[in-house]
């Protein structure tokens, strides 16, 4: 489904030139969810914003569903691809409700049915029709999330990129969003490629994993891998202990939530 | 926020009407407006101020309105025998050197006043946001260019510039509101390409452009009606601004001709008599100060409600 080869990515120019990207490579399959961890600057955010398209100064190989990628996008391409954003807060715009968020992607592509369209996208995203006119301002967090989910998903599209969806939220709203989009993966046979600094989020979501640090993929591994903590890299062996403390707690804070059902 | 003990024995259609605007969970893209826009005047009611300016502007749209039904007398037509009063019960604010009653000019000056005013924003207003959206949005070398156009219209002082226009077109109020108009629009395409730039980077403006929305709707329907916020309170500050270059040019006999009853020109012809005869400078700058006072006043109130900062809240 989606194929990149030696990608490369460079900010500035001359002498004040950044490789953000050294060539990295992977593979994701169709209905696949691909994880991609990393710190902060490791270039796993920049990998998305080629893949969509934002980002087009780059070189190497890139195609998707068998098409070889190049600068701009066209309006069918953004159909199939859809990106949800890490910040809820920032992805929605302050002055447009629900309703005209939603609706605007139908009347781009000329989808027609717009007001049906609407309520069955957030009707499928958990949220009720009272909140169709609200405005940003007047939702949660996770709800702004799950609007911007249905923002991605209305156009019904085969690809969702994640760029740390759960990260600005906080941890209980965490669980729910992952959760639907756990489900929407397996309803809709999605192919995901999620992006997070969080090894918790990338196990509970991925199947196979990318390792990224300062430009390049350093470890691919599965995910049983990562569980029994049999990671090749030194680096991968780091971030694990690292988030050990935090992900005993937060295992058992899931368990907690598992058990009491989901609600709100 | 609570209701006002005044409002709240009417219990009938007015609280119904409230409980509607206020609805957190609104039925249609109207109401979900209206309620915004409740919000919004409450909001500017709290400013006392404002409040005031917003009558003072009010009052002047009624007088202009209205003014062949408030005038007592013809604004115009002379009457030589009853030169220079001073206020009285006749003439409540005196006459001038043709003996026209200075009340009944300052009424009809309201219409020119808010013809300038008005046309003066209808013209500057979408010129500057329009070329400050497309710069901030488009970068690169449209920026430049459309900014250092920008630039050289700013290098001059905004009342010399308009001299200049209104010496080169010719004296007269249309030119006047022309020059005025070209002077006052690179301010406004500053702002908004100040706004567009740090607009454009944010994350629903990349996530609106994931969706394939083109550069029209981008600027059209996202940046721009952001930017219009800061623009309008700019705008509302600005209009003393206008108002008193529009003055200085009826002064100086470069905009409003006689017999208009242009309040700047009324100012330049009480000039001869300002020792002897005060009010007849005095009365048409009192109005000037006044209506400049409430786009003041107003223009702050507005700065409060439409801040973007303030949104949130």
């Amino acid at each position: 489904m989606i194929q990149v080869a030696n990608l490369q990515v460079v900010f500035g120019r001359g002498r004040r030139a950044n490789p953000a990207l050294r060539g990295i490579s992977f593979a994701v399959a169709a209905g696949e969810v691909y994880g991609i961890v990393g710190e902060s600057g490791s270039g796993k955010s920049t990998v998305l914003n080629v893949l969509s398209g934002l980002w087009r100064h780059w070189s190497g190989q890139v195609s998707i569903d068998d098409r070889p990628m190049a600068g701009r996008r066209d309006r069918a391409f953004h159909k199939e691809v859809q990106m949800v954003f890490q910040d809820p807060y920032g992805s929605l715009h302050p002055r447009h409700t629900v309703d005209r968020i939603l609706s605007e992607p139908v009347a781009i592509h000329r989808l027609g049915q717009s007001q049906a369209r609407v309520l069955r996208a957030l009707e499928e995203v958990g949220l009720d029709s009272a909140f169709r006119f609200r405005y940003p301002h007047q939702l949660s967090g996770g709800q702004r999330q799950r609007v911007a989910v249905a923002r991605a998903l209305i156009l019904e599209p085969r690809i969702l990129l994640l760029d740390e969806p759960t990260s600005a939220l906080d941890v209980s709203v965490q669980a729910e969003v992952l959760n639907l989009l756990t489900r929407l993966q397996r309803e809709r046979r999605l192919t995901y490629i999620l992006v997070s600094h969080d090894l918790a989020v990338v196990a509970h979501m991925c199947r196979r994993l990318a390792v990224m640090r300062r430009g390049v993929i350093v470890e691919e591994l599965t995910v049983e891998h990562l569980r029994q903590r049999r990671p090749r890299h030194p680096y991968t062996r780091q971030l694990i202990s690292a988030s050990i403390g935090y992900d005993r707690q937060a295992a058992e804070a899931q368990a907690e939530i598992d058990a009491e059902g989901e609600g709100d | 926020m609570t209701a006002t003990p005044a409002t709240r024995p009417q219990r009938g259609s007015l609280a119904r009407c409230r409980a509607w605007l206020l609805s957190a969970a609104p039925q249609s893209r109207r109401q979900a407006r209206l309620g915004r826009a409740y919000l919004a005047w409450r909001h500017f009611a709290e400013n006392r101020l404002a409040v005031v300016g917003l009558g003072i502007i009010v009052l002047l749209v009624a007088v202009a309105a209205l003014a062949p039904i408030l005038a007592p007398y013809s604004p115009n037509a002379p009457a030589l025998t009853q030169r220079l009063l001073a206020p009285g019960p006749a003439h409540w604010l005196g006459t001038d050197e043709l003996g026209r009653d200075i009340l009944s000019r300052i009424i009809f000056g309201a219409r020119l006043t808010l013809y300038v005013v008005a046309l003066v924003a209808v013209i500057a207003a979408p010129v500057g946001l329009l070329i400050g959206t497309i710069a901030g949005y488009a970068g690169g070398f449209l920026d430049t260019l459309l900014m250092r156009i920008t630039d050289i219209f700013l290098a001059f002082p905004k009342l010399i510039l308009a001299l200049a226009f209104v010496s080169a077109l010719g004296p007269g109020i249309e030119n006047a509101i022309i020059a005025i108009a070209v002077t006052a629009w690179p301010p406004y395409a500053r702002i908004a390409r100040a706004e567009t730039i740090t607009i454009r980077n944010t994350e629903f403006i990349k996530a609106a452009r994931l969706q394939g929305a083109g550069p029209v709707r981008l600027v059209w329907g996202h940046v721009m009606p952001l930017c219009l916020s800061s623009l309008i309170v700019r705008v509302t500050l600005d209009m003393a601004g206008i108002i008193l270059t529009a003055a200085g040019l009826g002064f100086l006999g470069l905009g409003a001709q006689p017999p208009l009853p242009e309040w700047g020109a009324m100012i330049s012809s009480g000039r001869k008599f300002m020792l002897d005869q005060w009010w007849v400078a005095a009365m048409p700058g009192v109005a000037i100060f006044i209506v400049s006072l409430g786009f003041n006043l107003l223009g702050d109130g507005l700065r409060d409600v439409l801040d973007p900062k303030a949104e949130e809240r």
